[in-house]
C-alpha cells in the first residue's frame, strides 16, 4: 500500500518535475518582471515592512509586549503567506485556462507551482525576520528547528484551501468577493496586533478554531516566549492540514474533469 | 487500430450556475426551480483509424469539431461512450497556448517544451535547433510580447514539430509564417506525416482536404453524418453545401 503510493508519487515526479520547475520559475519571475530591482524586491519589501513596524510599534504602541515589532511581524508574515497562497491558488486554474483547455496537462500542477512560489517568498521573509530577531536580542535556541513543522502544516493547509477555492472559483466568480470578506475576518481573528492573553481562558480557546491563528501562536510561542507549544496545538496544526487537504483532494477528484466545461 | 471512438458524446450544460451566479443559483435551488438544459456538443460519434491514416474532419461552425479534437487529445473526458488512443499524441490545437508575454524567448521555449511533455535533457539538447529552425537566434533574450505574431507562431511551430509524434492532431494549423517559412514548415509537417503518424486534421479548405486525407468524418450539430473514404464523403458534403 505505502510502497504503491511511493511508486505512484515517484513516477508522477519523474514525469512532471521539469514542467513543475518551469512553472515555479515563471510564477516567481513574473512577480518582479518589469521592475528595476527585480527579485531584490522579495527581500527589500519585507525589510521595509519591518522598518515601518519598528518605527510605529516601538515609538507609539505596544510598549508592554516585549519585541512587539517582531510579535506583529510574525503575525503579518504568516497571515500574508496564507493569503498569498490561497489567493494565488484560487486564481491558479482560471488564470491558466488558456493552457488547460488546449494542452493535456494535470491541473493540480498549476496550483502547486503557485503555492511553491509563495512558500519561496515566505522563506525569504523568514530570513529577514530572523536576522532582525538576532539583532533585537531574541535568544536563539535549537528549539527553533521545531518551526519547520508549522511551516509544513500551514503549507499543506494552504494547498488544501487553494484546491477548494480554485474549484469554487471556476463555478462561481462570486467567490472572490466572499473570499475578501473572509480574509478580513480571518485577519482580525488572527490576533496579529494584539495579545490574546488578556482575554478569558474560554475566549483564548476559541481563537484556536482559526487555523491561521493556531500557526501564528505556534510561531510566537517558540520564538518570542521560548517554550515548546503544548501537544494540543501541535495536534491542531496537523489536524487542520489533513482536513483541508482531504476536503481539497475530494473536491478536485470529483470535479476535476468538469472544470474544463466552465473555463 | 490506433484510434477508436465508440459512441462518444460530450454534454455541456447550458443555463446552469455558470450563467446564474451564486445568488440566483441558491435562490433557485431553494425554490426548486433550478433546471439546466443539456446540450450535446458531440453526439454518438464512432469511428476507427489505423496507423498512418489521415483523417479530415469537416462540418459547419459549431459542429463539434474542436470539441471532438479535445477529447481525442485527452484534454476532455467524454460524457458517455469510450475512446481508445494508442501512441504518443501531439496536439496543436492552438500554437500560442502556454506562452507568456513577460518571459523571454528562451524561457518560453523551455516552458512550452515542458508543457508539451518533453524532458529537460531533450529540451537542452534541442534548444539550439528549435531557435535555429524558427530563425530567432538574435531574439532569444527578448521578452516574448515584443515579437511579431509571425515570429511567435514560428517559435510555437518549431517547438511542436520537433518530436516524431505517433498521433498528430491539427486544428487548422498546417503551416505558419511568411512565404519562405510557410514552405519550410509545410515541408516539415509533411515529413512527420510521411513518417507514419496517424493524423487528424480540421480545416475548412476543401482543396487541402482532398489533397491530404484518406478518410473524412462529417459532423453536423454534433451528430455524425458520414464517415468513410475521403472522396465519397467530401462529394456528399460539397453537394450539401451547394444545395444551400
Amino acid at each position: 500500500m505505502t510502497n504503491n503510493l511511493i511508486s505512484i508519487v515517484r513516477s508522477r515526479w519523474d514525469k512532471y518535475n521539469f514542467l513543475f520547475e518551469e512553472l515555479v520559475k515563471r510564477d516567481f519571475k513574473k512577480k518582479y518582471k518589469r521592475t528595476y530591482l527585480g527579485i531584490i524586491w522579495s527581500m527589500l519589501g519585507p525589510l521595509m515592512q519591518l522598518g515601518v513596524m519598528v518605527l510605529v510599534f516601538t515609538h507609539f504602541f505596544g510598549r508592554d509586549i516585549p519585541h512587539f515589532p517582531l510579535f506583529v511581524f510574525s503575525g503579518i508574515t504568516m497571515f500574508n503567506f496564507f493569503r498569498e497562497s490561497t489567493e494565488q491558488g484560487m486564481m491558479s486554474l482560471t488564470a491558466n485556462s488558456g493552457v488547460l483547455t488546449k494542452v493535456k496537462v494535470p491541473k493540480w500542477l498549476f496550483l502547486l507551482s503557485r503555492n511553491t512560489s509563495a512558500l519561496l517568498n515566505f522563506t525569504l521573509i523568514l530570513v529577514v525576520f530572523f536576522v532582525y530577531a538576532f539583532f533585537d536580542g531574541v535568544p536563539f535556541h535549537p528549539r527553533f528547528l521545531l518551526l519547520i513543522y508549522p511551516v509544513i502544516t500551514l503549507t499543506l493547509f494552504n494547498i488544501g484551501a487553494g484546491l477548494v477555492l480554485s474549484a469554487l472559483f471556476i463555478f462561481f466568480k462570486d467567490v472572490q468577493y466572499l473570499y475578501n470578506i473572509g480574509m478580513m475576518l480571518v485577519m482580525w481573528l488572527s490576533a496579529i496586533f494584539f495579545d490574546i492573553s488578556t482575554f478569558s481562558e474560554n475566549t483564548q480557546r476559541l481563537f484556536l478554531l482559526n487555523p491561521v491563528f493556531t500557526h501564528i501562536q505556534y510561531f510566537r510561542l517558540v520564538v518570542l516566549q521560548g517554550v515548546v507549544p503544548s501537544w494540543h496545538i501541535q495536534l491542531l496544526c496537523s489536524l487542520y492540514a489533513v482536513a483541508a487537504l482531504g476536503v481539497g483532494a475530494f473536491f478536485y477528484k470529483r470535479y476535476n474533469y468538469k472544470f474544463i466545461y466552465y473555463m | 487500430m490506433t484510434i477508436s471512438l465508440n459512441n462518444v458524446g460530450i454534454r455541456y450544460m447550458i443555463g446552469d450556475f455558470r450563467n446564474l451566479g451564486l445568488k440566483d443559483f441558491v435562490i433557485q435551488q431553494i425554490r426548486r426551480q433550478y433546471t439546466a438544459k443539456e446540450f450535446w456538443a458531440v453526439d454518438s460519434v464512432s469511428f476507427t483509424l489505423e496507423k498512418g491514416d489521415f483523417l479530415g474532419i469537416v462540418g459547419n461552425n459549431g459542429a463539434g469539431k474542436s470539441t471532438l479534437l479535445k477529447v481525442i487529445a485527452g484534454i476532455m473526458q467524454p460524457s458517455r461512450g469510450s475512446i481508445h488512443v494508442e501512441g504518443r499524441i501531439a496536439a496543436l490545437l492552438e500554437l500560442g497556448a502556454g506562452f507568456d508575454g513577460d518571459l523571454t524567448v528562451r524561457e518560453n521555449t523551455f516552458l512550452r517544451g515542458a508543457l508539451m511533455g518533453y524532458s529537460r535533457e531533450f529540451m537542452h539538447e534541442m534548444y539550439g535547433d528549435i531557435v535555429a529552425f524558427a530563425e530567432l537566434e538574435e531574439f532569444v533574450d527578448r521578452p516574448f510580447r515584443q515579437l511579431s505574431s509571425g515570429m511567435k507562431s514560428r517559435l510555437a511551430f518549431s517547438i511542436a514539430c520537433l518530436v516524431r509524434p505517433e498521433v498528430l492532431i491539427l486544428d487548422e494549423v498546417l503551416s505558419v509564417g511568411d512565404g519562405a517559412f510557410k514552405t519550410k514548415s509545410e515541408a516539415r509537417m509533411k515529413e512527420i506525416i510521411a513518417n507514419g503518424a496517424t493524423t487528424i486534421f480540421v480545416s475548412h479548405s476543401m482543396a487541402q482536404m482532398r489533397q491530404l486525407c484518406n478518410k473524412v468524418l462529417w459532423l453536423h450539430k454534433g451528430k455524425q453524418m458520414e464517415f468513410g473514404e475521403a472522396g465519397e464523403v467530401l462529394d456528399k458534403y460539397e453537394a450539401m453545401l451547394n444545395k444551400k
